[in-house]
């Protein structure tokens, strides 16, 4: 069955289906690609497993990482990856950088490209940046999260481990739960997911939804705002992180009732399927949105989203960077 | 185009079984022996030869299957990149006497590669070679310890194997292309 499967993406690969430079967000996405990626990382999680978890692949390529927001698992997940297909990696901050004197984005896109960088990862607090910096260069830019707007890396790591531990995305309810408005991980799931074929449920109070999310681009997204009845029967459940930086607004009434309603612990969680699994895009807020039981518990595969994390970006790199240019 | 079928069926078998017996004499029986299919066909020639050990010596070699993609010389120049498929190894290579098989050997780069893989793996005692076809042609310094038909060939022409578990048939061919 796998290898029928597998067949018909090899040739939809020798068909030249992935002709993509940028990875900039899953909405323009074909199934065919995420499969191919997914399909990619499964070969890249026998690296992992190595001792010497090394190939040379891409001996003489440059990958550079330019984080302008704090991060630790995505640019170290994104440094490990490419150091594990043999490329050298540079690690820019805002801070150190010229970024910091005012040089524009467009400009350090053109300056990295000068200097030989073959891939620009990177994360910016306002949503497109990536796009602008993609438009400038002919480097293949990767987008590690930028502003509210998206997170594609993070959405493919996640539909590879629902789909290591389910077998398939297709017909999987998964429940998201939490800050959606100020998700970039959440936008970039419900595009991953609802277009591999899961039923993607968010529950979340009101002020915390995206208006007219639903409406235009999302006709099967279900909107359940009492978290006990949207986690009935769920395969998956995505606790968020409450972005206590970006809830200066007003948005909640309380932290405390936050918990009381939106918090995922053990009661909440029988509720769901015997063997649902428990994702979190980290870091966490143990306590807030997840219980310390539940984050460590056995259905809980936050580790393993870590490394799967770099399987993913293995196969990214490879995809994007191991052919001709 | 013309197609010449150089190995049918029964052929195939019979080379499959004289490689099975080589393997086993050289090596003094099956201890410390893996075998390591190169994707895709050498995979199912892997299995083959191993049933055939199994039929006359009663014992079990285990069997891995590599992926070399990674590995690739050409890979900076290829238009499209290989499609990966995972390597899987049943047990520690370490020390072990390890037969490579593939289908046909060509210019030799990807045995090169396949070396190359096995060694980031594990240390090896020995690394052996059994091809079904040995056309020529070499670019590198290698040459394998088991052919199952040494054909000469001509660079415009290609050699073309199926194998029933990947292509419904048991047939070797060569196209000329011109």
């Amino acid at each position: 069955m796998r290898t029928t499967k597998q067949r018909e993406i090899a040739a939809t690969l020798e068909a030249g289906i992935w002709r993509r430079r940028h990875v900039l967000d899953l909405d323009d996405f074909t199934s065919e690609e995420v499969e191919l990626v997914l399909e990619t990382a499964d070969a890249m999680k026998e690296v992992l497993s190595r001792e010497i978890k090394k190939v040379p692949t891409l001996r003489g390529k440059t990958v550079v990482t330019l984080f302008c927001e704090p991060s630790t698992r995505t640019r170290v997940s994104f440094e490990q990856a490419a150091k594990n297909l043999s490329a050298d990696v540079i690690n820019l901050g805002a801070s150190g950088s010229s970024v910091e004197k005012g040089e524009s984005l467009i400009d350090t896109a053109r300056t990295l490209q000068a200097l030989g960088a073959d891939a620009i990862v990177m994360r910016h607090y306002h949503a497109g940046a990536p796009y602008l910096m993609a438009r400038h260069t002919d480097v293949s830019v990767i987008n590690g999260g930028d502003g509210c707007h998206a997170h594609p890396t993070q959405g493919l790591l996640d539909l590879y481990t629902v789909r290591d531990h389910l077998g398939t995305v297709a017909g999987a309810k998964v429940v998201i739960i939490g800050d959606i408005t100020h998700s970039r991980v959440a936008r970039s799931n419900i595009w991953g997911l609802s277009k591999m074929g899961a039923e993607v449920v968010l529950s979340a109070p009101p002020t915390l939804l995206p208006v007219g999310l639903s409406i235009p681009y999302f006709p099967e997204i279900v909107v359940e705002q009492n978290l006990d009845r949207a986690v009935e029967g769920a395969d998956v459940i995505i606790p968020l992180r409450l972005q206590r930086e970006r809830q200066k607004g007003g948005l909640l009434p309380s932290l405390r009732e936050y918990v009381q309603l939106y918090q995922l612990d053990a009661k909440r969680l029988a509720k769901a399927k015997p063997n649902a699994l428990v994702l979190h895009p980290g870091p966490m807020n143990e306590g807030v949105e997840i219980t310390r039981e539940v984050a460590h518990g056995a259905q809980s595969v936050i580790e393993e989203q870590v490394t799967n994390g770099v399987a993913v970006r293995m196969a990214l790199l490879y995809l994007l960077l191991g052919g001709a240019q | 185009m013309s197609e010449k079928v150089i190995l049918d069926e029964e052929e195939i078998r019979r080379a499959l079984t004289r490689i099975a017996h080589e393997i086993v004499e050289r090596n003094h029986g099956c201890d410390g022996i893996v075998f390591i299919g190169m994707h895709t066909r050498g995979v199912p020639l892997s299995r083959r030869i191993a049933a055939n050990i199994k039929e006359f010596e009663r014992s079990e070699i285990p069997i891995g299957v590599l992926d070399i993609s990674l590995y690739r010389d050409d890979l900076p120049s290829l238009g499209v990149q290989p499609f990966l498929r995972p390597t899987t190894i049943p047990t520690d290579i370490a020390g072990k006497s390890v037969i490579l098989v593939d289908d046909v050997l060509y210019t030799g780069r990807s045995i090169r590669a396949a070396m190359d893989a096995l060694i980031d793996l594990g240390r090896p005692q020995s690394i052996q070679l059994a091809v079904l076809v040995d056309r020529g042609h070499r670019e590198l310094p290698i040459r394998a310890d088991y052919v199952g038909k040494n054909m000469p060939t001509s660079r415009y022409e290609e050699v073309v194997v199926h194998l029933n578990e990947t292509d419904g048939r048991d047939e070797v061919a060569i196209i000329k292309k011109r």
